[in-house]
């Protein structure tokens, strides 16, 4: 199952993306400045802000508990486990086996579950506000992701995103209509998951609000760098697990390295056209009131379920 | 076996020991001491015996055993076979956490009360004992009263306490509605002939329909005492009423029982190898299943006093478990064995994982009381400070029974989605269609679980106390003593060892799966499955390993923080925390258990019975108040309470308490008998 290339792929795949993801976050911020007719920060803007980051002295309120302290590192252990489960640039990895996609939603429902803990840990009002917001979304947002995965799963008869994206990337050409359900729950899903407009804005620390911000608002220094890096990396594995179920033509196979120029080329790609999408989205939509999030998300559930029965149906 | 008693010969020595131990825990009448250094040390000792009986049970085949006790021409059967055996595992493995916890819990209790406590307590084991060794339908009954009775005498420890009583009679009489359902479920399948052993209960030939009667039957009694809705109502009132370790046995292992008895009565012997057993039986588990799950998560999520929210989830699991159930019997009643055994392994597991998880956590919650002497979520705050080794094991539960890989709950429930994904092979389009709806149901209860949790462990543990200092117990909380830590400690070492090799008890449970049903795993999954992969149907379909996961996210984690520590300079602070420009912040400001709960009451309000008084914006004293009730009370269990005193007001008017009317009542019956029989 495993062989040397096969983990040189492994090796590379997961330095690539924890290493590419500030740039995706930079390209977001840089298109969505353009659109709405701002001059756009550096590209490099987000490994500028980690730098400075790592470079501060951290502070720690009195009553830090060790997993207030632990939480940026497991943030940060759990996205980078993710990046090493999804097929960015090849499909056949050798950790893919470990971890299904049952598995990759528990690595960020694990995640979370972190992230809300140390939010409750120092006792400010906020970050009880926060968690119990995150807490909000996410148990809407995960059934909703998980379904959406489950009619790939059915689609493809596995529950392996290594086999799901096989099988789509290499069978005929053929419209789904329950993937195009799913797709659009995936993208309600990726938008609550990743702090975006219309759930969350990320650029926002009204206290009224922000949902994300709070959670994060007693860390600073190079734990807040890795929250921030870990968020970046995220976004990327969002966008990857979508570019995987949806569009996944171009993908290398593990240790075919005549393929991965290409590769690397179609991800490169993507990503710029998702990046793009998402700016896209973030300027036209407004934020939604917070007890509106169920609503949307419910609507994503709903969605996803429906691509399940239509699967079934049209399947016959 | 060479010196090894065979192992039902052993379970009965077991069973034996814990007896003994009851009694003589009274014979030194009034010593405390010997109760808590003995009775309880070697009920656990007994435990640990009896795990490893009934592993070895599981690989052996069935024994069996008759008793000279009982009544004449009637006497005891007693067999074992790998279902048994795998119970009696459970029964073994998390008694003897809990019992090296109770001998450090009851520390100070008064001599008298411990001593009796000590009885109960050890007939209760045994009598869970006996009704996964009994083999006719009279001994199971027998021990079935025996364990009904003997815990409520535990439930009703504090009995000076009226709403003690209550919740106590509330129990009885719940535990007898599901008896008789159980005796009526025996007497339909035995039909008349007299002999009531369970050979003769598999032998019997049903009609159709009365094999659907004895399955409802058998179905309603047995989940009476599970927990299932809407026969859940005695579960939060006794739960919290019991003293921490019974809460324990009774959330981790008594309501197991039950599961045990669904299993073997449905899958055994109504359905077995003769395939009797109906897919529609099946959606009926189902949702009955998937109401049970979202109900006992939603009504966990409002809750407040910490052991009533305990005994929510207690709901919520038995709610996955009869998922996992439901969807074995579909899938055997349209001939799919494979697919069913997957599914009747994932609920089989689910109550192994279930039983160690919601053990620990009511040690955990045991130990704040006794420290503390708090309930209320809503009081307390900061007790990892106090108690951090409580707070530590009291985290590993919280994990797990948020189903996060990688510990034991979340392999359960990934078996039991895996057994929904295989409803592609279904011919019925309407079943295939559904059978992802409810993993839907199971998707959404785990993440309100992780929601659920969150809230307990960040107001109880997290944060600061709520109260000022010389007004709260909080900051002299000391931590649990070494025999509580102890028993936690073995139960959280349960969760990773059942998270982490799950492989083990897949091989186990498809043994347990092959001898009911006559089928196993297939040849694949067998093939695939190593101690590292666990692969349930083929490798490249599903498989996940957790120790790769679990080594895999160490190591990057701590690869992260050695890359942090190598180049960063390591500067470090400690300051007040920050008040977003507004300094009068207190304490009292933190999120209570509530308030976490408010999104989930507006969200889904309409569940919820739910009474808010609000300050008027005149009240010299605002204050504001909200009650959240079980809207079942109001439905099912006061209509049912109106109507039978209503009725037994009528019937009383029979009674005159004049012994001529009494005698004119015998001899109008004596008339009637003479007339109508002859």
């Amino acid at each position: 199952m495993s062989s040397a290339p096969g983990i040189a792929f492994q090796i590379l795949q997961s330095v690539f993306v924890v290493l590419a993801a500030p740039l995706l976050v930079g390209w977001v911020n840089q298109c969505r400045a353009w659109l709405q007719n701002r001059s756009a920060p550096s590209l490099l803007l987000p490994y500028y802000t980690l730098a400075k980051l790592f470079n501060k002295d951290a502070v720690f309120a009195h009553d830090a508990s060790p997993i207030f302290r632990w939480t940026p590192y497991v943030l940060f252990g759990c996205m980078w486990l993710a990046a090493g489960i999804v097929p960015v640039l090849a499909t056949g990895l050798p950790f893919a086996p470990a971890a299904d996609i049952i598995a990759l939603v528990g690595v960020f429902a694990l995640a979370r579950m972190f992230s809300a803990l140390a939010a409750m840990d120092i006792g400010t009002s906020f970050g009880g506000l926060g968690a119990r917001r995150e807490m909000l979304i996410g148990f809407l947002a995960e059934p909703a992701m998980l379904m959406t995965l489950f009619t790939a799963a059915f689609i493809s008869g596995s529950t392996q995103l290594t086999t799901i994206v096989d099988t789509l990337a290499h069978r005929e050409f053929a419209l789904y209509p329950s993937l195009a359900f799913a797709a659009v729950a995936f993208l309600m899903v990726l938008l609550a998951e990743n702090a975006r407009i219309p759930i969350d804005n990320p650029t926002t620390h009204l206290e009224l609000t922000m949902v994300h911000e709070a959670l994060i608002l007693e860390y600073s220094a190079r734990h807040l760098a890795l929250i921030e890096w870990a968020v970046a990396i995220k976004l990327f594995a969002y966008m990857t697990i979508g570019i995987a179920l949806f569009a996944p033509w171009g993908i290398a196979d593990a240790g075919d390295w005549s393929a991965l120029p290409y590769a690397f080329a179609a991800l490169a790609g993507k990503l710029a056209l998702a990046g793009a999408g998402l700016a896209l989205i973030e300027t036209l939509l407004a934020k939604l009131r917070l007890f509106l999030a169920p609503e949307f998300l419910s609507t994503a559930f709903l969605l996803a379920v429906l691509g399940m029965l239509t699967h079934f149906l049209v399947k016959g | 076996m060479g010196v090894l008693p065979s192992p039902l010969a052993g379970s009965l020595l077991v069973a034996g020991v814990w007896l003994v131990v009851a009694v003589a825990g009274l014979i030194p009448a009034g010593n405390a001491a010997i109760a808590r250094r003995f009775a309880f040390p070697l009920g656990a000792l007994a435990g640990v015996a009896l795990a490893a009986l009934g592993l070895q049970t599981v690989w052996l085949p069935p024994q069996t055993m008759t008793l000279p006790l009982g009544l004449p021409d009637l006497p005891f059967h007693l067999r074992v076979d790998p279902l048994a055996g795998f119970f009696l595992m459970l029964l073994g493995s998390v008694s003897a956490g809990i019992s090296v916890y109770a001998a450090g819990y009851f520390r100070e209790e008064r001599s008298g009360r411990l001593t009796l406590i000590s009885l109960q307590y050890h007939v209760f084991l045994a009598s869970m004992a006996f009704v996964l060794l009994a083999d006719d339908a009279y001994l199971f009954m027998v021990a079935w009263e025996t364990m009904a009775l003997s815990s409520y005498f535990l439930v009703i420890t504090d009995h000076h306490l009226p709403a003690i009583r209550r919740a106590g009679f509330l129990y009885l009489l719940i535990a007898h509605l599901g008896a008789i359902a159980i005796l009526l479920c025996f007497g339909v399948l035995h039909g008349g002939r007299g002999d009531y052993t369970f050979d003769a209960l598999r032998a019997a030939q049903l009609q159709p329909e009365w094999a659907s009667v004895a399955f409802l039957l058998a179905f309603f009694g047995f989940g009476a005492k599970a927990g299932m809705i809407p026969l859940h109502a005695w579960l939060p009132e006794a739960h919290p009423a019991a003293p921490s370790p019974v809460s324990a046995l009774m959330s981790g292992i008594m309501i197991k029982t039950a599961i045990y008895g669904m299993v073997r009565v449905i899958f055994d012997l109504i359905g077995g190898m003769s395939g009797n057993v109906r897919w529609e039986w099946g959606m009926v588990v189902l949702v009955v299943g998937a109401g049970t799950t979202l109900f006992g998560v939603l009504y966990a999520l409002v809750q407040h006093d910490l052991k009533r929210l305990l005994a929510y989830h207690s709901v919520e699991n038995i709610g996955i478990i009869l998922l996992g159930l439901g969807m074995a019997m579909v899938f055997i009643g349209f001939g799919h064995p494979a697919a069913g055994v997957l599914g009747l392994i994932a609920a089989l597991y689910h109550t192994l994982n279930h039983a160690v998880f919601k053990g620990l956590l009511f040690l955990g919650a045991g130990s704040i009381l006794h420290s503390t002497g708090m309930r209320n979520l809503n009081d307390m705050g900061g007790l990892i400070r106090g108690m951090p080794k409580t707070a530590f094991y009291f985290l590993i539960g919280a994990l797990a029974i948020s189903a996060l890989p990688p510990l034991n709950g979340f392999v359960s429930e990934w078996l039991t989605f895996q057994a929904a994904l295989q409803a592609t092979v279904l011919q019925n389009g309407v079943v295939r269609s559904l059978l992802p709806l409810f993993a839907a149901t199971l998707a959404l209860a785990g993440a309100l679980t992780a929601m659920c949790f969150v809230k307990v462990y960040g107001i109880a543990f997290l944060g600061r106390p709520r109260e000022p200092a010389h007004r709260s117990p909080l900051p002299h909380a000391g931590d649990a003593g070494p025999m509580e830590r102890y028993g936690m400690a073995w139960l959280a070492a349960g969760c990773f060892v059942l998270g982490l090799f799950p492989t083990s008890f897949l091989l186990m449970l498809n043994r347990v799966g092959v001898s009911l049903t006559g089928h196993g795993l297939s040849d694949d999954a067998l093939i695939g499955s190593g101690w590292l992969w666990l692969v349930p149907t083929a490798m490249g379909q599903a498989s996940y390993s957790p120790v790769i996961f679990f080594v895999v996210i160490v190591a990057v984690t701590l690869l992260a923080f050695l890359l942090v520590r190598r180049f960063y300079h390591g500067r470090v602070r400690f300051s007040d925390p920050w008040d977003c420009g507004y300094p009068e912040q207190t304490p009292r400001m933190q999120d209570t258990a509530d308030a976490f709960g408010q999104p989930i009451r507006h969200v889904f309000g309409p569940i919820y019975r739910m009474d808010r008084r609000l300050p008027g914006p005149e009240d010299t004293e605002p204050r504001y108040s909200l009650k959240v009730d079980d809207r079942h009370w109001y439905w099912l269990y006061l209509p049912v309470a109106r109507a039978a005193e209503f009725v037994s007001s009528k019937i009383a008017l029979l009674q005159q308490g004049r012994i001529s009317i009494y005698l004119l009542y015998s001899f109008i019956t004596l008339i009637a008998l003479l007339v109508f029989v002859r």
